[in-house]
């Protein structure tokens, strides 16, 4: 996801460089064996998956929040398209296996409420706003990128807020968790997928390319990781639970009264609040998303030499406020792009869809918001 | 300034968040689970951003 021009890893590289990328590999296994050593195999296997996340979603430049961008501003869709394949090809196995092993393998299922519209439709505006959503805040984060870099604290802290809260806001009107499973709940998951992706292709401009090799490599990458996510935690790949659990630690380690939240308090989350974070699937595959992303921008011969760009004040102020709002509204609305768009729908969560279509409308207020914060030159 | 010092930020990040956790909550290796959910037989528990609390 970083959009610095580098010279990528095609070329001979120089012997120190050579070295330089030696020692990431190896790194990478160390902290990954020590895991397993330490906590458990499976927590070990969730970290290197969240590696593999990570070095997917940077290696490939392939995101959720710049493709949408370029879908509404430019009308380009390969990128859209590329997270429609994905969702499809996850789907195929998730949803079979969920109905297979119920109770063994959960989907990310939520129920559709007012709060979860109105939360998807802010994280689609914020996630434009600082261009970086659930993932792509990590990614680029680890990329060195200074914008995500400083919203990622207020992203958790506005995750571990939003959860507070949970209760409250979703008691203002929420339907039971509507789902598409087994033969036919899949049949339906692939036709709505196939019907968003014509729709993309017809408003595409004439001329872009449709799907890019890129893009459909990464997809199935993509796909392939998600899946073993699923089978390995037993859950979809998610985002923000793990960073609102950071701050409840960070919380409680201060002194501060979970109790007062039912959220907080329900002997679930105290259990996790009260055990360590590698322990914990998605506090896992965030940390490997990050430290993914660091390994492929150390990787590239120069990435990390790129000048940090200089912001004036108001933008570092809405990125403190719009990394919050990404955080607090993404649990009102059950997931960001990845627990709610991506893993809802790949597992037959009608809230899924729903998020897309809230989401997708919020995008278009973000970017019209971004140059007018100061995120970038006026248009 | 360059991406080396955001970079090295947000390793330092991951690397207090895990030092400061380690500190309170250690993990204990002789209590995990299965390697793989899918076929264990145990229920899933994890925590998730879609789901209500438990």
């Amino acid at each position: 996801m970083s959009q610095t021009a580098t010279n990528g890893a095609a070329g001979a590289a120089p012997a120190g460089a050579m070295g330089k990328r030696a020692g990431l590999i190896l790194g990478a296994l160390v902290v990954v064996a020590l895991v397993a050593l330490f906590a458990g195999a499976r927590y070990g296997l969730l970290l290197a998956i969240g590696l593999g996340f990570g070095i997917a979603l940077e290696g490939m430049r392939f995101g959720f929040a710049g493709p949408w961008r370029a879908m509404i501003l430019r009308r380009e869709p390969s990128g859209v398209l590329a997270q429609l394949l994905s969702i499809a090809l996850v789907a195929v196995v998730a949803i079979p296996l969920l109905s297979s092993h119920a109770g063994e393998l959960v989907g990310a299922q939520a129920p559709i409420g007012f709060a979860m519209v109105g939360g998807a439709f802010v994280f689609g505006a914020c996630m434009q706003i600082v261009l970086g959503c659930g993932s792509g805040t990590l990614v680029n984060a680890g990329s060195g990128n200074p914008v995500s870099l400083l919203a990622l604290p207020f992203f958790a802290l506005g995750s571990f807020a939003g959860a507070w809260n949970l209760i409250w806001w979703t008691d203002l009107g929420a339907l039971p968790i509507l789902t598409l499973s087994g033969g036919a709940g899949l049949g339906v998951t692939l036709v709505l997928l196939a019907i968003a992706a014509a729709i993309f292709l017809w408003r595409a401009a004439p001329g872009t390319v449709k799907l890019s090799r890129r893009h459909a490599i990464a997809a199935v990458i993509l796909a392939l990781l998600a899946i073993g996510n699923l089978l390995v935690a037993g859950q979809p790949w998610g985002v923000v639970y793990g960073l609102g659990l950071w701050a409840a630690k960070g919380y409680a380690a201060l002194g501060g009264d979970l109790s007062a939240s039912a959220f907080w308090a329900a002997p679930g989350s105290m259990e996790r609040v009260q055990s360590s974070v590698l322990t914990d699937y998605t506090s896992l595959t965030d940390i490997g998303i990050i430290l993914g992303a660091f390994g492929v921008a150390a990787w590239r011969r120069g990435a990390l030499a790129t000048k940090l760009p200089a912001y004036p004040a108001r933008a570092w102020v809405a990125t403190i406020i719009a990394g919050f709002l990404l955080g607090y509204s993404s649990r009102l609305a059950f997931g960001c792009n990845v627990g709610a768009f991506f893993s809802g729908i790949s597992t037959g969560s009608l809230h899924g869809w729903v998020w897309f279509v809230a989401a997708f409308a919020g995008a278009f207020l973000g970017i019209r918001l971004r140059p007018a914060l100061g995120l970038e030159a006026r248009r | 300034m360059t991406r080396t010092v955001t970079a090295a930020l947000a390793l330092a990040f991951v690397a207090a968040l895990l030092v400061l956790d380690l500190a309170r909550t250690p993990p204990n290796p002789y209590q995990a689970p299965a390697l793989l959910a899918f076929g264990s037989g145990a229920a899933a528990s994890g925590g998730f951003c879609g789901a209500l609390p438990n």
